[in-house]
């Protein structure tokens, strides 16, 4: 189990942050995400490796107009 | 030519700091034209925008004033930041009356050249009041400093005829036409209260006049029953100091250094250049965040077929003209040219349509069932021209599609107009019906109010029903984004001060996604700073896009990624370099928290304003209907199981919408609770006298109004 945006989710082997954003269908473009506070840049979404129990924070950058 | 009835000479003031330190009166019953002082006391308690119109209209009102009662003023003004051309986004007036939807004063912001011209023709602000014999327009002359009042019975009604010919009018020559700018409705003002104001600003390559609205709350409607047609001014000789700033290198470097994160970045974030704010069609659906059908649901597969890419690919044309007032780089006002017109009376000709931004494609498209862009293009051209605010209306319309589908009104009492969601041919004939005044449009543009009311009393519909899926508050419609999941954004529409429009607060990503704001006094703080926040725009006139439609590369290494710290630092930095003054972020927040608190007060003189004015209805909050509840069953039975801990297995579908609704209702009264404590307010919403004192707001006249409400 990992946390998202402070709530449970189910981790599996092998998950990367694509990954993870994929399943909770994250489409907007204009985020942030960090793991266990530290910064991960979009390049490296794909080959980056969510351990079970890593707390992982999306932030949606949008306050609409 | 009309018959010139009143002419006017003055000497234009100069602006000093950003003030030109007056302000036009005209009285429409008498032809008065004075001029007033805009007072240090006004600098210092109201800035300017919106706090200038509200300070002015609390004195030409009464309690009893109603929206066509002589006295009721419309007040614009643009705020000292107004019409600086190196930053983007810094030509928005700000618009005050006391709206035919709500009764309470509406405020509404608008682009296009006319607010900067006014003041560089010598006005920081401008009131209208009293009502014409004769249909009328204003002429103000910046340069030579005239201002003249001409019948005008033969001019066309309609926006996109009207501006044209009088921008030709009154320019001399093809080259003059930037000069001119024009405020008027539309045929659809007259018979309805959604009427809007529409604001041009002449591109010279495309040749044609384009327009911004300041849409919502019918000020169109009261500018139509006070006999005006069209408000004009010109003024030559727009260039980058006329606000005499006191620090113009800080302005300049400060601008460059926005201009740069624009072409650098744009692209690779909103896309504002290319699309504009229907950039977020498709993002808004696959959130649940795009209201279909009255707000039922929160998207539809079928909004790809109006996704940003169909509008860019096949209607928008790219590169030309497109900011609202000079050196907005964001130039996110998009158009779509040569658009062939398919109903109505211009049926056969091609034209010019601005837009679509996303309120029109949500709420004329999805919201009204519509997935047809060439449709929603026609919707949004008729809307402009015939003056309707497109959100009020299509919000309205949906709600009228609903009680049609739940068989609460039928076709014949709809003059046998068969609006089912995803007609758009029976929705463009409602605007035409609207604009002619004939069959049901003759109601249908009196607000979602007036017509529970209606549809109650004479065809026999369900109150209870009609009082939970019509989507007002306080009598204005609502603006077009599903909000179900986010209680932050419950609050945000309902509590909002003129009713729910969501430029008080867009809190829904913070809220619903990234799950920022958990606890109630964490969506109380939230439902304070940003309210007092974006209030500030309108105050110095500009406009919120260029704030956090794009931000910086290094954004997100800050503490508070959502309140974009280095726009707002450089805000602090232009509001200074222009007046000369020495605010800081926290002044800032003082300056609008002054005006915001004075507008709830307004409200509450007005008789709205109190909590029971801030209930919204459950559509806002949960699922009304069986087909809602069983669209989101697994999330909603989760919330069940997880929140209340109660078993959705025993319990059958209306137990399951019965206890879901019990709870939400509940978590609404308690932000309401945690709301009012942060803004200083009573249980009863009202502001404190403490509250206004500490912000130096305790003023005789408001605390007259509040003290028999303690
Ligand atoms: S961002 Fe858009 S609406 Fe705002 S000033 Fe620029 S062009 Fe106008």
């Amino acid at each position: 189990m990992i946390k998202v945006n402070t709530e449970d989710y189910p981790w599996h082997p092998g998950m990367t942050v694509r990954n993870l954003l994929d399943e909770k269908q994250f489409t907007f473009r204009h985020i942030i995400v960090r793991v266990n506070g530290e910064f991960v840049s979009e390049e490296d979404y794909d080959k980056w490796l969510i351990q079970d129990g890593d707390d992982v924070l999306v932030l949606h950058l949008m306050a609409g107009g | 030519m009309g018959t010139i009835i009143k002419d006017y000479s003055y000497t234009p003031a100069k602006i000093k700091r950003g003030y030109s330190g007056k302000s036009l009166y005209i009285n429409l019953s008498d032809l008065r034209i004075e001029q007033k002082e805009i007072t240090e006391f006004m600098k210092e308690k109201f800035t300017g925008g919106k706090g200038f119109d509200l300070w002015y209209l609390w004195h030409a009102v009464t309690p009893e004033t109603r929206w066509d009662s002589p006295e009721n003023e419309i007040v614009m003004s643009v705020g000292p930041l107004g019409g600086i051309t190196q930053y983007a986004g810094t030509g928005k007036t700000l618009l005050c009356s006391i709206s035919p939807l709500t009764d309470i004063p509406i405020d509404s912001n608008v682009g296009g050249y006319f607010g900067p011209l006014l003041k560089f023709s010598g006005w920081d602000a401008f009131e209208l009041q009293g009502k014409s014999e004769k249909e009328i327009l204003i002429f103000i002359d910046g340069n030579n400093g005239r201002i003249q009042i001409e019948e005008a019975e033969e001019y066309p009604e309609d926006t996109h005829l009207l501006a044209e010919e009088l921008t030709k009018k009154y320019a001399e020559n093809e080259d003059d036409m930037v000069n001119v700018s024009v405020v008027c409705s539309g045929s659809g003002a007259k018979h309805s209260y959604m009427g809007m104001l529409n604001f041009s600003f002449y591109d010279p390559r495309r040749k044609v006049c384009r327009f911004k609205q300041a849409a919502r709350g019918g000020l169109g409607t009261i500018l139509h029953d006070k006999k005006v047609k069209a408000l004009v001014v010109k003024y030559r000789g727009v260039k980058p100091n006329l606000n005499d700033a006191a620090d113009i290198s800080t302005i300049n470097k400060v601008g460059v250094k926005y201009h740069k994160e624009v072409h650098d970045l744009d692209h690779k974030q909103n896309k504002m250049r290319q699309i504009g704010t229907a950039n977020t069609i498709m993002i808004m659906s696959q959130y649940d965040l795009l209201p279909t059908r009255n707000f039922q649901t929160g998207g539809d597969p079928e909004a790809v077929k109006i996704s940003p890419e169909v509008f860019i690919n096949e209607w928008l044309t790219q590169g030309l003209h497109d900011g609202c007032w000079y050196g907005c780089t964001m130039s996110c006002a998009k158009c779509a040219d040569h658009f062939l017109i398919t109903t109505g009376p211009y049926a056969g000709q091609r034209v010019t349509v601005d837009g679509p931004e996303y309120e029109c494609a949500a709420g004329l498209g999805a919201n009204l069932g519509v997935f047809d862009p060439q449709a929603i293009l026609e919707e949004n051209f008729y809307c402009d021209t015939y003056g309707i605010d497109l959100i009020s209306f299509a919000t309205c319309t949906a709600f009228i599609m609903e009680c049609y589908q739940r068989g609460q009104i039928t076709r014949e009492q709809m003059g046998g107009l068969d609006l089912r969601f995803g007609n758009s041919q029976a929705v463009l004939e409602l605007m035409h019906q609207i604009s002619r005044g004939e069959g049901f449009g003759r109601i249908a543009g009196l607000g979602i109010r007036k017509l529970k009311k209606i549809f109650v009393e004479e065809f026999g519909a369900d109150p209870k029903l009609l009082q939970d899926i019509g989507m007002e508050v306080k009598g204005l419609e609502y603006s077009e984004y599903a909000h179900k999941e986010s209680l932050a954004q419950q609050g945000g529409f309902a509590m909002a001060t003129k009713g729910p429009q969501h430029d008080e607060a867009w809190l829904i990503f913070m809220d619903m996604v990234n799950k920022q704001i958990p606890t109630f006094e964490d969506k109380a703080n939230a439902l304070y700073y940003f309210p007092m926040f974006r209030t500030w725009f309108g105050l110095v006139g500009l406009c919120k896009l260029p704030w956090n439609d794009l931000v910086p590369a290094d954004n997100y290494k800050t503490d508070s990624p959502a309140k974009v710290p280095e726009h707002v630092q450089n805000y602090v930095d232009i509001f200074n370099a222009v007046t000369g003054k020495h605010i800081d972020k926290e002044e800032l927040i003082l300056q609008s928290e002054r005006v915001y608190q004075f507008q709830r007060v307004f409200s509450v003189r007005m008789g709205k304003g109190e909590r029971k004015d801030d209930y919204p209805p459950y559509r806002s909050l949960g699922p009304v209907s069986r087909e809602e509840y069983l669209s989101r069953q697994e999330l909603y039975d989760k919330q069940l199981r997880e929140l209340q801990k109660l078993d959705p297995e025993t319990m059958d579908l209306d137990e399951k919408i019965a206890a879901t609704r019990r709870y939400r209702e509940d978590q609404y009264e308690q932000l309401m609770d945690a709301v009012y404590r942060r803004r200083g307010w009573t249980e009863n919403g009202i502001p404190t006298p403490e509250r206004l004192k500490a912000i130096g707001m305790d003023l005789p006249e408001l605390l007259e109004v509040i003290e028999p409400k303690l």
